[in-house]
């Protein structure tokens, strides 16, 4: 489903030229949950923008759904970002002015459909049960009333609402205690077994065996790639 | 994106900081309603002139002394000079197509009645002044023929003045006011006029022969009116006018007259075109206050795209474009201007109304300043929007979502 193909990234600073990425072949199956690890500065973050398509590579092919996206224009991403890949991130980057229903259903505003309210406020309620916060009464919260655990279940919930072909999700439990993170993780495991692709950036060697596949990079390079 | 949606995030987004948005929103309303006031300021005293010119008949001829130059308020000279007389009055009712022709003297003087004294215009006229100049009176008669022939000694006051003289509401008719130590019978009272050119609230009027003989010692003139039949032959009639009055005079080129001939058409003119550089002069004052309430909108709209840097980065992470963000930018900075626009409108109208009411200046607001500051006030929110939108919509998503 995902296929990167001899991935190299450059940034240009001043007259330095640092290599982010060297030569990363990467091919990532449907249904899969690839967890990737490395140090910082190992490049990790840069390969998981370039996966989601925030970052272009300097060189190479990146083939998503059978479909080369290396050619294609900035809106043409953002319409595969927004149908395509559900994007998870370390301090959740939720509308801390609105609601919880309002953040789940932000995606729909870009997506120009469903554009019915009652019938957008359906499906994030099936989003928001499937990531335990079946609780009606929370809906109407503002995002910044919740503890750490329930902002990132609502950030997987706006992640999951146009039923994305992968999660992409940067250091998910990050910003977590060890039981959220511990609660969160789990959600992720059901994710995956429901059917969801996962890639998952974590520093823990713990989270990294619960993930089927575990890639390792190191000072730009897959170092490592093996499955549990 | 929806324009449903588009409205929400904008709605949404200014009530998130409401008393910025207030704040912003204010610059624009006084922006907006100082120029719809000091337009119509402008345009109130432009409609009082014309008006009041109008009123006194779009047929009318007015003969001055004095040379014609150009046309303008500071032609010096003019109504000055001794030249009009009785005789040219006869040779002008003789011209075809001249209806009433009214002879008049003016000249400021003391005037008393019941220990009250005050400085007036004394208009010495004939009966024609009444049809010509178009007055009506509150009570009383105007001055009659027999009155001049027979150099009566009544007078017909003008509203204001006989407020001076005898009080507010008192019928002055019947009752007796000292001209410069003579002793004159009131015998009418005037309608207000209102203030402007031609006003005769403030003056008395006398018969002709009586200001002649008694108070100016002078038999000339200082203006003639005179009212014409038909308006088509205005042009042809001014032209015989001014051909008779030099073979009176004894003047062989139009160039030398010592007299000039003016229809009211030429006075509105002059009227409006002074107006209007007033309009113009207050309303560029009053633009600038909106321009400065656009800058208020930039500076506003720049710091709303800073501080909402890291949620740009998500919306376009999430997959909104950049013409997404560019457009939910711009509708925030003209929806601001677009309620600014609306308040202002009430509000210059408002001030426009209170100024009439309280100060007595006339104002006009006119549809077309209405549609005008509104075009201005949405297209300022364009201008004055453009740059903070397409400044969040370059945002790289990236680098926004880092910030801190």
């Amino acid at each position: 489903m995902i296929e990167l193909k001899k991935i190299y990234k450059k940034y240009q600073v001043g007259d330095a030229e640092s290599q982010i990425l060297k030569n990363i072949n990467l091919k990532i199956e449907e249904g899969e949950f690839t967890a990737i690890m490395g140090p910082s500065g190992s490049g990790k973050t840069t390969m998981m923008n370039i996966l989601g398509m925030l970052d272009t590579p300097t060189s190479g092919q990146y083939i998503f759904n059978g479909k080369n996206i290396s050619s294609l224009s900035g809106d043409e991403l953002a319409e595969i970002r927004l149908k395509n890949i559900g994007f998870i991130f370390q301090s959740f980057n939720l509308l801390k002015r609105s609601t919880v229903m309002r953040n789940v259903i932000m995606p729909f505003i870009y997506a120009e459909k469903p554009n019915g309210n009652a019938e957008r406020e359906k499906k994030a309620a099936m989003a928001l049960k499937k990531v335990g916060l079946g609780q009606e009464k929370l809906w109407d919260h503002l995002s910044n009333q919740l503890s750490g655990g329930q902002m990132q279940r609502v950030a997987i919930a706006r992640a999951l609402i146009n039923n994305p072909d992968v999660l992409l999700a940067d250091e998910p439990t990050g910003n977590l205690d060890s039981k959220s993170g511990y609660e969160i993780m789990n959600l992720f495991i059901d994710l995956n077994k429901q059917g969801h692709t996962v890639v998952m950036i974590t520093h823990s060697e713990e989270i990294a065996q619960l993930a089927h596949r575990v890639i390792q990079i190191k000072d730009g390079e897959i170092i490592k790639d093996y499955r549990n | 994106m929806l324009y449903k949606d588009l409205l929400q995030e904008t709605y949404l987004a200014i009530v998130a900081n409401k008393a910025r948005s207030a704040l912003t929103i204010l610059g624009i309303v006084i922006g907006i309603g100082s120029v719809i006031a000091m337009v119509s300021i402008g345009q109130g005293a432009k409609q009082s002139i014309t008006d009041r010119i109008e009123e006194s008949g779009a047929n009318l001829l007015t003969v001055s002394p004095g040379q014609q130059r150009s046309f303008g308020p500071i032609s010096s000279g003019q109504g000055s000079a001794e030249t009009l007389t009785m005789e040219d009055v006869e040779s002008i009712k003789t011209i075809t197509d001249v209806e009433e022709v009214s002879p008049e003297s003016s000249s400021r003087y003391q005037i008393t009645a019941s220990g009250n004294n005050t400085n007036a215009s004394i208009y010495g006229v004939y009966p024609e002044y009444e049809v010509v100049k178009e007055v009506t009176l509150n009570s009383g008669m105007f001055i009659a023929s027999s009155q001049v022939s027979s150099s009566a000694k009544v007078a017909v006051l003008g509203a204001t003045l006989s407020e001076d003289l005898f009080g507010e509401e008192v019928d002055p008719v019947g009752q007796s006011v000292k001209i410069n130590g003579i002793t004159f019978k009131v015998i009418g009272l005037l309608s207000e006029t209102g203030s402007g050119m031609n006003s005769t609230d403030d003056a008395a009027l006398i018969p002709l022969t009586v200001l002649q003989r008694y108070l100016s010692g002078s038999e000339t003139l200082s203006s003639i009116s005179v009212k014409v039949a038909d308006q088509d032959a205005m042009d042809q009639v001014q032209q015989n006018i001014t051909d008779a009055l030099l073979i009176n005079h004894d003047i062989a080129s139009e160039d030398d007259a010592d007299f000039s001939v003016r229809s009211s058409m030429e006075m509105v003119e002059m009227a409006s075109s002074i107006s209007s550089t007033l309009t113009m002069l207050l309303g560029s004052i009053a633009a600038i206050s909106l321009i400065v309430g656009g800058i208020g909108i930039m500076n506003m709209m720049l710091t709303s795209v800073t501080e909402r840097t890291r949620e740009i980065g998500l919306r376009k992470a999430i997959g909104a474009k950049s013409s997404d963000i560019n457009k939910q930018f711009l509708a925030e900075s003209i929806m601001l201007t677009f309620i600014g626009g609306i308040v202002g409108i009430i509000g210059g109208w408002l001030a426009s109304y209170l100024i009439t009411k309280f100060s007595g200046t006339a104002t006009s607001v006119t549809y077309y300043s209405v549609a005008l500051a509104f075009g201005v006030s949405v297209v300022i929110g364009v201008v004055f929007g453009y740059y903070p939108a397409r400044r969040a919509s370059r945002l790289n998503p990236i680098d926004a979502l880092r910030y801190e």
